[in-house]
Order: C-alpha cells, then structure tokens, then sequence
C-alpha cells in the first residue's frame, strides 16, 4: 500500500503503469472486491458527476438564494467567443461551478474529495473531454488517478475545512485534478505528482470561512478558482516545469498550516468572509436572527 | 491509516451540501440507527465545534435525522426528514453544545422508545468518512471500515476468550477488537472488527455465553 505520493509514483514508473492502476490494483487487494466491481462502482460516481454537471448547466437556484445560475452566465459568455482567459479553462470554471451550484441547492453530487469541493474534479475532466477526446474508460481512470492523491493528503494531512481549512478541501481537490489531467493528456506520473505540488502550493494557507456557514460563499467560486488552478499548473507541469519542493513535503507543509490555522478561520462561520459586515448581514436574513448573534 | 478505499475520496455520492457535515452527519445517524435496531420513538442530538456552529446551514441536524431514519447519503429523503419525523411523531430536539471536543465536527446522539435508550459520539473527519468513539458511556473507536460486533458483558475473566471462540469455530477472523470498561469488575464492552458479515445465529450462539449481556453488529 503507497503510503505517500513518492511511493506512488515510484509504484507506477517501476512497471510502467499509469497511476490510475495502481489506485484500482490497490483497492481490489484491500477490498477483495474483483476490478471489474470497482470499476463499475467508478463508472456510476462518473455518471453521477455527469448529471450535476448537466443540472448545474441547465440553471439552478440554492434555498438560500445566495448562489446559482453563474455556470449558466459563464456558458453563454464562452459561447460569444471573445473571452481572455481561454477556452478549457473557462469551460472547466463553469462545470466547477454547475457542480457547486447543484450541491449547494442539496442536489444530487459525488463528493471528490468533499462535497464542498465537489466541482473541480468533474469540472475539468469534463473540460479537457474537448481537447483530449479520452474514451470512457479513461475518464474512469481520470478518478482513479484523482483518488490516488486524494488517497495521499487524506492519510498524511486533511481533507476536512473543519480540520485544514480550505487548502484541504479546494486545495487538495485542485492538486488532485492537476495530477490526473496530466496523466490522462499522456504526462508520466513524476509529472503528475509536480503538476499536484505546483498546485498545492498555491493554495496553502487558504482558509475555510462560509458565509451563514453554508457551503456556497465563497465555496463556489473557490471551486471555479480551483479548476483554473489546475488546469494551469497541469500545462506547467507538462511544459516540464517542476516544484523545487517535492509533493509529499507540500502536503506536509499543509497539515502543518492547517493545524497553526486559528479555529475562526475553520468551517466555524466565524471569521474571514463570513465576518464582514455582508457576510453577518446575509446570514441574519437567511436565519431571521439578530446580527449581534454572530458577533460574540 | 484512516482512508483505506479510493472511494473515500470519490465519493460518497450524496445530497449536498456538505460531506462532513451532510454525508457524514447521516453516516452516523445511521450507526445509531443500526445499533438501536429499531426506529426510535424520540432523539436528542447535541452539536459541538464545527457542528455547533454551523448546523443550520449545512443541514447537519436533517441529515442526522435522516440517517436516524435509516436513509443513506443519497436517499432524497433526507431534503424533508424533519416533516417525515414529525409525520411518524419521532420528538426530536437539538442543543448546541459549547464544550470544546477533541474533533471540530462532533455530535452526541441519544435515541430510545419505552423499551430502551442509546447514546453514541460520532465524529465526521471529512469527505463523508466517520468513526463512533463513544457508545452508551464506553469509548470505542469504530472506524465503520469493517463490519463489526458489539458485545456488552460483565468485566469477568474467559469473557472475552469464549467470544472468540466462538468466532474462530465459524472460521471469523478478527481485524481489530478492543475492550473498554467503565469500572473494574463492572460492565465492558468488545468492539470486534471482523473481515467479513456476522448471521444472526453467530450473534444468537454469542448471547447464550455466561456473561454476556447484550450482542449487536454494524455491516460493512
């Protein structure tokens, strides 16, 4: 069992194989369960990724009212042509986004690795499906690959706000998309694991601090950020720039930063964004409370 | 290692919004759920840290209700489980607790009817993932990885020798077990992970040994 992203790496370019198998070769020794099963089980989170995506695109509107609608404004801005940033890279922004968008109206989502960073995965697979034209089954294994470095931080440092602040959640959800879009447009995995740090490192110190304590502002836009994030270093790391510190010492460095994070700034609606002015007026509309509550 | 399965980490597919504090709320609504072995008539469930503080907007309080109720983390019931508890007259009430616990996302959980009562403390540490570190006033640390046996018996010595006997004649093995009592000589509880799913004539076999109390299993 790879106890580390050196190790994982180490596992796939020994044999040659793409990370994505050592993740399903892993799970099958651990579970008993046949690949075939573990794949099928893949195939229908991907499926379930698929179908928020398509809600979030077709509009959705939170209870709260505070989020929705913006993957549809981002889809008819790229369809007039004339953006700046790019194509893929706004594409995977506004799939981010349909994803948050649908789990913040607690639609139907596949949490990766959480549910408030649900959108980055899917975002930008379903993004670089254009550019790539991967077959079903690598899309699956685009998961896997995913899986395997989500696997990594949740062992080794956090994937909870709670616990890491954002950098854990969005953070680790950008990281691991990072990896697996190098791995599926044809990078080794050392280049996914530079591709996971360049990532992860922008990222570090970012905080968890959800308005009203729901998991829409700034959640949403932060998956949006997310993406752009990986999709860049992904080129970076194509490009064969590499991380002068190595992966598994970033995500050290990470635990280590969410630990010394104060606990406002932790999933406790009680500092950061959640604390100004907006972010208390917003939250006593929506609960019909007085705004000295929030202000202990 | 906490997270032993890749789909920790895709997955679960759940209701949003939040896997900590939806998924994992339900998660561990239903191992009360479960133990309790029947749906309870009342729930009193208290909030610390994280939980405590921002329950409302997460849905933490409907997904424990749902998972109380048996619904698993996708089940789009969990949206209206405070009305569907209320049709079923299930009282139900929450506290916001102040005390400062081990773990941001914690939550005590009591259920019962008029034949008895439960008591677990869950902990949800992220992506969806829980683990149970207290039940009836013993603590314990079930990771939910592995289907597992609870059995409460006296603190009397062979206790523990006969219950895994009993095991090794079924050819079950064991994969992490531990006791925990609260006063010498008094009651104890064994917490058995074991490697595959117990029959109700293993627990039934189990409940007839001298000292043994009480008998239940999680599934995987």
């Amino acid at each position: 069992m790879f106890r580390n992203v050196a190790e994982l790496v180490d596992l796939a370019e020994s044999r040659g194989i793409k990370i994505a198998q050592v993740m399903l070769e892993q799970e099958a020794e651990v579970t008993g369960r046949t690949k075939e099963e573990i794949f099928a089980q893949m195939d229908k989170n991907l499926r379930v990724m698929e179908d928020a995506v398509e809600k979030g695109l077709a509009g959705v509107k939170s209870h709260s009212g505070l989020t929705g609608g913006d993957a549809v404004l981002l889809q008819t801005y790229i369809q007039k042509g004339n953006f700046l940033s790019g194509k893929p890279i706004l594409d995977a922004v506004s799939k981010a986004v349909a994803t948050n968008e649908v789990n913040a109206a607690m639609g139907t989502i596949c949490a990766t690795p959480t549910a408030g960073s649900a959108g980055v995965v899917p975002g930008t697979l379903f993004a670089v499906r254009d550019t790539l034209n991967p077959s079903r089954e690598e899309m699956v294994e685009f998961l896997f690959t995913s899986g395997a470095f989500g696997f990594v931080v949740a062992n080794n440092a956090s994937i909870s706000g709670a616990a890491g602040g954002c950098q854990a959640e969005v953070g680790s959800a950008s990281g691991m998309a990072a990896a697996a879009i190098v791995e599926l447009a044809g990078g080794t995995p050392s280049q996914a694991a530079e591709a996971m740090a360049i990532t992860l490192k922008n990222m570090l110190g970012l905080v968890c601090d959800p308005v009203a304590g729901l998991v829409e502002v700034p959640c949403v836009k932060r998956n949006a950020m997310g993406a752009a994030n990986a999709m860049v270093a992904a080129d970076m790391a194509l490009a064969g720039v590499t991380s002068r510190i190595p992966c598994d010492e970033v995500i050290d460095a990470m635990f280590r930063i969410g630990q010394s994070m104060p606990t406002a700034l932790k999933e406790t609606a009680q500092g950061g964004l959640a604390a100004t002015p907006t972010g208390r007026e917003l939250e006593a509309k929506i609960f019909g409370i007085s705004l000295s509550k929030g202000e202990q | 290692m906490k997270y032993r399965s890749v789909f920790d980490i895709i997955g679960p597919v759940m209701i949003g919004p939040s896997s900590s504090h939806t998924a994992g709320a339900a998660r561990i609504g239903r191992v009360a759920r479960s133990l309790f072995g029947r749906e309870p008539k009342w729930a009193a469930i208290s909030f610390y840290g994280s939980f405590a503080k921002t329950y409302r907007g997460h849905g933490t309080d409907i997904a424990i209700v749902g998972g109380i109720m048996d619904f698993d983390t996708f089940d789009e019931r969990i949206k209206t489980s405070l009305s569907i508890a209320k049709e079923k007259g299930m009282k139900i009430s929450f506290v916001e607790e102040d005390a400062v616990t081990d773990h941001p996302n914690t939550a005590r959980v009591i259920i019962g009817d008029d034949q008895g009562q439960l008591e677990l403390v869950g902990i949800s540490i992220g992506g969806g993932k829980i683990e149970i570190t207290e039940l009836n006033g013993f603590e314990l640390k079930l990771s939910g990885n592995h289907p597992a046996i609870l059995v409460v018996h006296n603190d009397r010595f062979g206790a523990i020798a006969a219950v895994a006997n009993v095991l090794a004649k079924y050819a079950i093995n064991i994969g992490h077990m531990e006791v925990a009592r609260k006063e010498k000589g008094k009651l104890a509880l064994m917490t058995i992970e074991v490697d595959q799913n117990i029959g109700t004539n293993i627990l039934d076999e189990l409940k007839t040994l001298p000292n043994i109390l009480q008998v239940t299993k999680i599934a995987d």
